[in-house]
């Protein structure tokens, strides 16, 4: 099993947010998880992440357990989010921004060749290098964003609506850039609010509400149960 | 352009050589030898503050530390006047830092507003310390040092005395520099500069924010201990107000934000605009205070026209300047391959001039 969350609790100083979790990812498939405001989807990136410790439960990455790691230690084990917000560092360029992404790396010939890369995936890192993070449009700073997670070669990456607030066109270039990731047999997990996006472009779904997993299986199975449409609409899923 | 660059700043080395030799006018090289000081003190607090955000206003602190570091190894060790002092300046260096180590790992648990409180009360304990261990500090009597000697071994021979704390105050700058330099230019400091803007966010990606501000506050200490050091030598007497002195935070602070916050060269640009105004109005008005006046207007008004610190703004412009140049050409039809944004474009010249100066 790549990644397997068993039983988590976590949440901020107001209570537990999620509420006994737990789902599979296999390795080289998407996974969307989606679900109404406050259903914890994003709680489920920051714990993954390090960022927020659960209360109970287990989190096993290829077979090793990873709660209680720091967000270096898990950043060092190839995974990293890409923040809901925009998450670039305003004051510095776009370069330094990109070569964040790369910071836990100690070899500066790879750092480079990974820029390149990078610099040839997304042209703005290199149009705009020397421009400030915080004068690029919001699209280009999603562009950045995904720049910035791939310097590490991730093995899993984790975008929290990539596709909130971006204008049509740059819309289509992130969705482009994810079908790239997934090509490459990355793992990905994806948080959408846009139901039928996220999950057209994931292999396998995952529905959540008040922290809870309410239903797992694959993107047509999700896509195609009717109460789905229910829970968007403001009801509740029944419980099966 | 970077060839033009270095030529600029050997100029500027060669003049800062040439300087006392030039105006041995003491002084002018009294002038110039505070102005030094305090451009490296600034410089070294910039290491820290500027870098990170977090404004450190007890730096007065390790200056405090410094001199007294010095003066105590004068007096046990029965140092001479001459040289030699110069040469436990070092070490009274790192004294300042092996104090900031613990004084760091404190102050730091907390964060920006909170930190900039914590600083200022540490900067009020170690005043009262010095008032009060007068086993070490000799209290309010202070501590006096061996009296000086110039080049030619002369004790307080005019107008070489200043010219050996010139020489070593302009090295302490030089060291200020380097490291500044390498810091902005290095991956430790594109750490420093994203806790600046997102302390949490640089944790996200692996940077050790914790050890890294904590080095950053020694190093910035050592420098100004140095400094601190210096100075005592130079005053050859030292009280726990004058060395623990809250106008210092105040000053290197003022000078830094005046320069540019940040950058390379704003805190040396700014404590040599300010020092050397400070020093100018005290000698020329006769009347104790009334430079102040002048010197606070000054700084209002520099303040309004250039809020963000001399070197940014003047790159800012700059960098205008040249988008509007572009467009022009543009319009007259001559061939342009690549014009930056209009406001983007402006930040875009100006982030690689910030970075190397």
């Amino acid at each position: 099993m790549f990644l397997k969350l068993s039983n988590i609790h976590a949440g901020y100083d107001g209570g537990d947010v999620l509420k006994g979790i737990g789902l599979t990812v296999e390795q080289g498939t998407t996974t969307c998880i989606v679900g109404p405001n406050g259903a914890g989807k994003s709680t489920v990136l920051r714990v993954l992440s390090g960022l927020l410790k659960p209360r109970l439960g287990e989190i096993f990455f290829n077979g090793r357990s990873i709660v209680g790691l720091t967000p270096r230690q898990i950043l060092a084990l190839g995974i990293v989010q890409v923040p809901q917000s925009h998450s670039l560092f305003p004051s510095m360029s776009v370069r330094e921004n990109v070569r964040l992404g790369a910071y836990m790396l100690h070899d500066a010939a790879l750092v480079e060749q990974r820029l390149h890369e990078v610099e040839e995936m997304f042209p703005v890192v290199k149009t705009r290098a020397r421009d400030k993070a915080g004068n690029l449009s919001g699209g280009q700073q999603r562009l950045v964003e995904f720049a910035r997670c791939l310097m590490l070669d991730p093995r899993l990456i984790m975008l929290d609506e990539p596709s909130m607030g971006l204008d049509p066109r740059t819309f289509k270039q992130v969705i482009e850039t994810i079908k790239v990731m997934q090509s490459s047999g990355r793992t990905i997990i994806l948080v959408e609010q846009n139901v039928r996006t996220g999950l057209s472009l994931a292999t396998n779904g995952i529905v959540m509400e008040s922290g809870r997993v309410r239903l797992e299986g694959s993107h047509t199975d999700i896509l195609n149960n009717p109460e789905i449409g229910r829970l968007y609409l403001g009801g509740t899923l029944s419980n099966a | 352009m970077r060839m033009f660059k270095a030529v600029g700043l050997l100029a500027l080395l060669a003049i800062a050589i040439a300087f006392p030799l030039v105006f041995p006018n003491p002084a002018v090289t009294t002038i110039a030898l505070f102005a030094l000081m305090f451009a490296a003190a600034a410089s070294g607090w910039n290491i820290f503050s500027g870098y990170t955000g977090y404004i450190a206003l007890g730096h007065a602190v390790y200056f405090g530390l410094g001199a007294y570091a010095l003066a105590i190894m004068c007096q046990d060790w029965h140092i001479p006047g001459g040289y030699l002092p110069f040469l436990l300046v070092p070490v009274a260096g790192l004294v300042a830092a092996a104090f900031a180590i613990p004084l760091g790992w404190i102050s730091l648990r907390v964060r920006r507003h909170t930190f900039v409180v914590i600083t200022i009360a540490v900067f009020f304990i170690f005043q009262l310390l010095a008032f009060n261990l007068t086993q070490i500090t000799n209290g309010s009597i202070g501590l006096g040092f061996p009296i000086p000697i110039d080049w030619f071994g002369n004790v307080n021979n005019f107008p070489f005395y200043n010219f050996p704390f010139y020489y070593v105050t302009l090295a302490i700058l030089l060291l200020a520099i380097a490291i500044s330099w390498w810091v902005r230019n290095s991956k430790y400091g594109l750490g420093l500069l994203a806790i600046r803007d997102d302390e949490d966010r640089a944790l996200g990606l692996g940077v050790k924010t914790g050890p890294s501000k904590l080095a950053a506050f020694v190093i910035s200490a050592f420098i100004v201990g140095m400094v601190g050091a210096t100075w005592a030598y130079y005053v050859e007497a030292i009280y726990p107000d004058t060395a623990f002195d809250a106008l210092f935070d105040v000053a290197i602070a003022l000078m830094a934000f005046l320069g540019g916050l940040g950058t390379i060269s704003g805190p040396i640009l700014g404590a040599l605009l300010l020092e050397s105004t400070q020093q100018y109005f005290a000698l020329q008005l006769v009347s104790p205070g009334y430079y102040l006046i002048a010197y606070g207007a000054l700084f209002l008004v520099v303040m309004l026209l250039l809020p963000r610190g001399i070197i940014p703004t003047l790159n800012e412009r700059w960098a205008k300047f040249k988008v509007t140049r572009l467009q022009r050409q543009q319009d007259s039809g001559a061939i342009v391959t690549a014009l930056p944004t209009p406001g983007d474009g402006a930040e875009n010249v100006d982030r690689k001039e910030e970075i190397n100066l």
